[in-house]
């Protein structure tokens, strides 16, 4: 579904669940009611806002009250609405149960809206009038599950008339089914009736019917009904709705009227509570509601308490700041701002003395390797306290003194992930180290699109725009951007970062498109460096140096690579890597077929986690657990480690990270070649497609395609292979936000970490299980932790995207033989990332044979038979294998 | 007669370019304007150039014979004004139907012998339906915001009677143009739909945008993608955007339209920015290389001109345009 006010809303199988924002509604609000009323549309119009800022995607507007006249003030508040563009920017829904209101609201909305709601309430002929006009007035419509008879409230009812009313819509109106929105009435649980038991579950259950047998609709509902019997304990309440809507949600509703300040977040609600609101929420027993009630009585929050060493409190405010700074500690940190504050002639002095004092010992010791980025995002992470509490004096300063919006910040630089990339770690330490160098970040998170980025430099007036990107697709998003900038006459640098960068791709690919300054940075310590270096006053010489450096690395690059001779690929499949079919031993599997997992917990993850990788994303390099003791950056290192396994601790025993996991084992067998057709179900087959090296290699050296591994089928012997998905990411951005609101990057930067390494060791643990146990090929299989990450076991488990198959496109093939967005949620960008971001997937080889490898290039020949066998446009192949064709 | 929409997959379509431009030439007095038939109107009229297909035809059809000669595929009625929200101006609301008649009338009659001539290059006429000068969803009152001088249902009627008056009179599109408020241009598509339910057609429909600056935006607030989607609920010959822009700084917006629909995608800049004496003086061959890009990045199915554009204009766009194929459609 398309919507739009000022700007475009996209609701699509992609998107996350769409929030209605619902205090302008004079049923739902006694506030906006009295302001309408009272005719105090200024504070009217505030409360759309509020809601705007607070996160909603639509706003919903009612004015059905016996006591106003509905029509004019419906059209009076969209019209204000229409000149306020912070509100205007989302789309409307035009609430009311009289059809003249909604038409009135209709005919003074620019945007494509959503009409809320119509029903077969008065029967199909006025159904059908009103459908009609909607579509004419370039609108989508809620329907409600409504019918002549009455409401639904049973899970038939609501199919039926869900049905039925898709039908009039679809055939007698075509109406586009995507503009349909079904509500299917949510009505309180726990009233004590019997009748109520199954209300939360019936309509669950009606939304997965709907979603799966109505194509392209969507389905919605007002969240707060369901817990309606627990009105005045809030504790209660809010936890039934994140339990109601978790569920609601898997089953298919995509959008509704949620109040974000009445959520808890699912994970953090206490195991004891949950247990008996789920029971509640999905009639688990016939004692539930009494349950509930009598646990709702108990409900209190809990604080704990932590007995530290202040010693250091004693000392002089100055060197209290700085120590603060340098140690980040933030829980003195807004009192003694504040004491500065009052010392002060002037509140910015605060900043530009007593905390930049600190921050340049900060910046003084990072510079000279004695502190390291984690301590630096600590540090930012109280410079933020400092300051948000210094903000408003200062505003209210600038306000008297006429100054408002005046800066002097270093510059402002923009940073975003690219279209179709989830990775942003590494991003957001730049983001996070820049800032405390005094750069005024715009943080446009990830998945940006390219026309927003530009958008957002022109307007914000940005000094230098920051690209990161963690798969290889984001390259050619990269160069696009730099295309663009070159093509709108930009003048701004642009700084490359993000792990499958490099130099010689921004130096090759990048740096040719844009006239002006590209640079790649792939150390966060370096962007302080490089940012002043653009803007400072001889940038022009940095510049240029800079143009010809790039110029020249290019230039050895291209000679080098030219070297490497390659063979075609009929020459390379005549010299595969050959298993001899009749004796090497073949497995099969113990449970062929399809397995999801959710039981696992984060325990049991905990042993298989490698912990190097975790401290390379915080820019400390070395091996774990040596790190920990190294010489130079040991001491760090142990910190760190320390403040994760506080971190780890908490996500372990509150359960804040979901794992999910789904996997299956196939007979299989090559054929063509290089492709591998599995057997997902009798007469359900897929194919997977493999690329081949072909490097011309020693003589004896094989070419090896991944399909090498798997018996061909004309060899007549059956083998098997298997693929799988992982994450434990649910949860991880919630937590992230939970903590960039309380101003504490570096644990919202941790926790993605964690989730990353969490994600990898189940990777792990699951190639374990499938060895030994699903598939079994390796049953008696002892081997310590540090073996596993060696990967000193038998088979392999490489994934789509990565060195041995570098084709992103792959993972479609995954996701449609392991149906793995239905089944465990992960979903993978336009781009091919998989969101959430920490998750892995992959196939697996039994054989004992079968070993890593990198593609490296290949040749025009193979990806023109490549693109013929998986029958996609040549255009489309060379698209996603460009990083591995050779220049020619 | 060829299905547009047939020839619109095979070929890129060439659209008119200015008609003001070409009216000022004839430099044309108070009394020109007037003609036989309003010697004696009670207000001036200078300046209505809509009037100019009842008192001056034979001017009005040199200038469509100017832009087909040139190579034009569609030209549009001399209509941009004809509602009668516009035409109050004048104090001459009871004749839109008539100039709008007219005017669709003179056009399909040029066309007509173009066609006849060169049987396998047929010429279309679209109908201009323009913006009015009232904005439905913005108050032209700064210390009432909430205000408005027009309502959809006045918008709605006016553009019914302008529609009515121009598939009367011949026209083979209807080309809802210049929108700078979205809420106007969907009074205009309703009462098209309207049209088309009473008298069981189905006439093809342009619509064209006009983003005002480099804010990316409509007049009244929305990105292109937005005014997209604001737009797309009938099923639409063409979609795009015309006017205030020149071609170069058009690019961006077109590429957001044309990424993200299934109709084809149409365009009708002006010629270049106006200078600082206002006036358009962007040269044929640089307004055609500019319009290359489009070609080259497969943007569009329909091209033109709008201010400051002249059939030079058209003769070098057409020309550049015939080397490439449409955009899929």
């Amino acid at each position: 579904m398309r919507l739009s006010g000022l700007e475009p809303l996209i609701i699509d199988e992609h998107s996350n669940f769409i929030n209605v924002g619902e205090r302008t509604n004079v049923a739902g609000s006694r506030k906006f009611l009295r302001l309408v009323k009272e005719e105090k549309f200024d504070e009217a119009l505030a409360i759309a806002r509020h809601q705007v800022e607070g996160g909603a995607q639509i706003v919903d507007v009612n004015m059905d009250d016996g006591l106003i006249d509905g029509k004019a003030a419906m059209v009076r508040f969209l019209n204000l609405i229409a000149s306020e563009p912070d509100i205007a920017r989302v789309p409307l829904m035009i609430d009311s149960s009289k059809w003249d209101i909604i038409e009135a609201g209709l005919q003074v909305v620019q945007g494509k809206c959503v009409v809320n709601s119509i029903s077969l309430k008065e029967g199909e002929a006025e159904f059908i009038e009103h459908a009609k006009k909607i579509k004419r007035y370039g609108a989508a419509v809620i329907v409600m599950a409504f019918d002549e008879v009455g409401q639904a409230d049973t899970y038939e009812r609501r199919i039926e008339i869900a049905k039925r009313s898709y039908d009039v819509l679809v055939e007698k109106v075509n109406f586009p089914p995507e503009d349909i929105i079904f509500d299917l009435n949510i009505f309180p649980v726990a009233t004590g009736m019997d009748e109520h038991r199954k209300n939360a579950t019936d309509f669950i259950e009606a939304t997965r019917w709907v979603r799966q047998n109505l194509p392209h609709v969507s389905v919605s509902g007002g969240v707060s009904n369901v817990s309606f019997s627990f009105r005045g304990n809030n504790t209660v309440r809010e936890a039934m709705h994140s339990v109601f809507l978790y569920y609601a949600i898997e089953a298919g509703m995509n959008m509704g009227i949620v109040n974000p300040a009445m959520l808890e977040v699912y994970d953090d609600i206490p195991k004891d509570l949950l247990e008996r609101i789920e029971d509640v929420i999905l009639d688990k027993r016939d004692d539930a509601t009494e349950r509930l009630l009598d646990f709702a009585e108990t409900v209190k929050g809990t604080k704990k308490e932590v007995v530290i060493d202040l010693s250091w409190r004693d000392e002089p405010l100055q060197d209290r700041i700085t120590r603060a700074l340098v140690k980040g500690i933030d829980e003195y940190i807004v009192e003694d701002v504040e004491e500065a504050r009052c010392n002060a002639e002037r509140p910015i002095h605060v900043i530009e003395g007593n905390l930049m004092t600190g921050m340049n010992v900060v910046g003084d010791l990072f510079g000279a390797g004695k502190m390291f980025l984690p301590q630096v995002v600590k540090s930012a992470r109280v410079m933020k306290k400092a300051v948000a509490h210094l903000l408003p004096f200062i505003e209210e300063e600038k306000k008297s003194l006429g100054t408002e919006g005046s800066s002097d910040s270093n510059g402002k630089i923009l940073l975003a992930t690219v279209k179709g990339d989830v990775h942003d770690i590494g991003k957001n330490i730049v983001g996070v180290v820049l800032a405390c160098n005094n750069y005024e970040i715009v943080d446009m998170g990830v998945m940006v699109p390219p026309e927003k980025i530009i958008e957002k430099a022109k307007e914000e007036n940005v000094d230098i725009i920051g690209l990161s990107g963690l798969i290889t697709p984001s390259l050619d998003e990269m160069v696009y951007l730099a295309k663009e900038m070159e093509r709108l006459n930009f003048k701004l640098p642009l700084m490359i970062g993000g792990a499958t960068t490099s130099k010689a791709h921004t130096s090759v690919k990048i740096d040719p498109q844009y006239k002006n300054a590209v640079v790649h940075v792939n150390d966060a310590s370096r962007a302080v460096t490089v940012a002043g270096d653009l803007l400072n006053e001889d940038s022009d010489s940095y510049i240029t140096e800079l143009k010809s450096d790039y110029e020249e690395f290019r230039d050895n690059f291209l000679k080098r690579t030219k070297k490497k001779k390659m063979i075609s690929l009929d020459e390379a499949r005549e010299r595969k890597f050959k298993i001899d079919w009749n004796t090497t031993e073949i497995t099969k599997p113990n449970k062929l077929g399809t397995y999801v997992l959710e039981h696992i917990t984060l325990e049991q993850l905990l042993p298989f986690i490698d912990w190097s990788p975790f401290f390379r994303s915080w820019d400390l390099h070395g091996k774990f657990p040596a790190i920990l003791t190294d010489e130079v950056v040991g001491d760090q290192a142990t910190e760190l480690y320390e403040d994760a396994q506080k971190l780890l601790k908490e996500i372990v025993s509150k359960k804040l990270l979901k794992t999910k996991a789904v996997f299956g084992l196939f007979p299989a067998n090559t054929i063509n070649e290089d492709d591998v057709e599995v057997e997902v179900a009798s007469n359900e087959k897929n194919i997977f497609r493999t690329l081949r090296q072909q490097l011309d290699k020693r003589e004896g050296k094989p070419n090896f395609a991944l399909a090498d591994f798997i018996a061909p089928k004309n060899s007549g012997i059956q083998d098997y292979m298997g693929c799988f998905c992982v994450s434990t990411g649910f949860g991880t951005k919630e937590l992230a936000e939970a903590y960039e609101a309380k101003n504490d990057d570096y644990n919202a930067i941790m926790v993605k970490a964690l989730a990353d390494r969490f994600a990898e060791a189940y990777a792990e643990f699951l190639h374990k299980e499938v060895r030994t146990n699903y598939w079994g090929y390796a049953a008696n299989e002892k081997l310590s932790n540090e073996e596993l990450i060696k990967e000193g076991y038998k088979g392999i488990r490489p994934a789509p995207g990565y060195p041995a198959c570098p084709d992103h496109t792959e993972k479609l093939t995954i996701w449609e033989v392991l149906k793995v967005k239905e089944r465990i949620g992960v979903e993978l960008t336009e781009s091919l990332a998989m969101w959430p971001a920490a998750s892995v997937s992959g196939y697996y080889f039994g054989n004992k044979e079968a070993k890593y490898f990198g593609l490296g290039k290949i040749t025009q020949d193979q990806v023109a038979d490549y693109s013929a066998r998986k029958g996609v446009d040549l255009k489309e192949a060379e698209k996603w294998l460009n990083p591995n064709i050779v220049d020619s | 007669m060829p299905n547009i929409k047939d020839i619109l997959k095979e070929r890129i379509l060439v659209l008119d370019g200015a008609m003001g431009t070409m009216i000022q030439q004839y430099n044309f007095t108070e009394e020109d304007y007037r003609g036989e038939q309003f010697k004696d109107f009670h207000t001036s009229v200078k300046g209505n150039n809509d009037m100019l297909s009842i008192t001056q035809p034979k001017a009005i059809k040199e200038i469509h014979a100017k832009y087909f000669k040139a190579g034009a595929d569609i030209v549009e009625t001399n209509t941009f004004s004809g509602t009668t929200i516009a035409m109050a101006d004048y104090d001459m609301e009871e004749w839109v139907y008539e100039l709008n008649f007219q005017s669709a009338k003179i056009a399909k009659e040029v066309a007509n012998e173009f066609s006849a001539k060169e049987p396998n290059k047929p010429r279309f006429v679209a109908g201009s339906i323009g913006p009015t000068n009232r904005t439905a969803s913005m108050s032209p009152d700064v210390n009432d915001p909430g205000y408005r001088a027009v309502t959809f249902d006045e918008l709605r009627i006016a553009y019914k009677q302008q529609t009515e008056a121009l598939v009367d009179g011949g026209v083979d599109i209807l080309l809802v143009e210049t929108i700078f408020d979205t809420l106007n241009a969907k009074a205009a598509l309703f009462a098209i739909e309207e049209v088309n339910e009473e008298r069981g057609i189905n006439i093809p429909i342009m619509v064209s945008g006009t983003i005002t600056d480099a804010s990316g935006r409509t007049l009244s607030g929305q990105t292109a993608e937005a005014f997209l989607i604001s737009v797309s609920h009938l099923d639409l010959l063409t979609v795009g955007f015309n006017c205030a822009l020149g071609a170069d700084q058009l690019t961006p917006y077109l590429q957001v339209v044309s990424d993200r629909t299934d109709f084809g995608v149409s365009a009708h800049p002006n010629a270049g920015l106006p200078n600082a004496f206002g006036e358009y003086d962007e040269t044929p061959e640089v307004m055609a290389g500019k319009i290359k890009e489009y070609l080259d990045k497969s943007l569009i199915n329909i091209i033109g001109g709008c201010c400051g554009t002249t059939p030079e204009h058209i003769n070098a766009i057409a020309e550049v345009a015939s080397n490439y194929s449409p955009r899929e459609v």
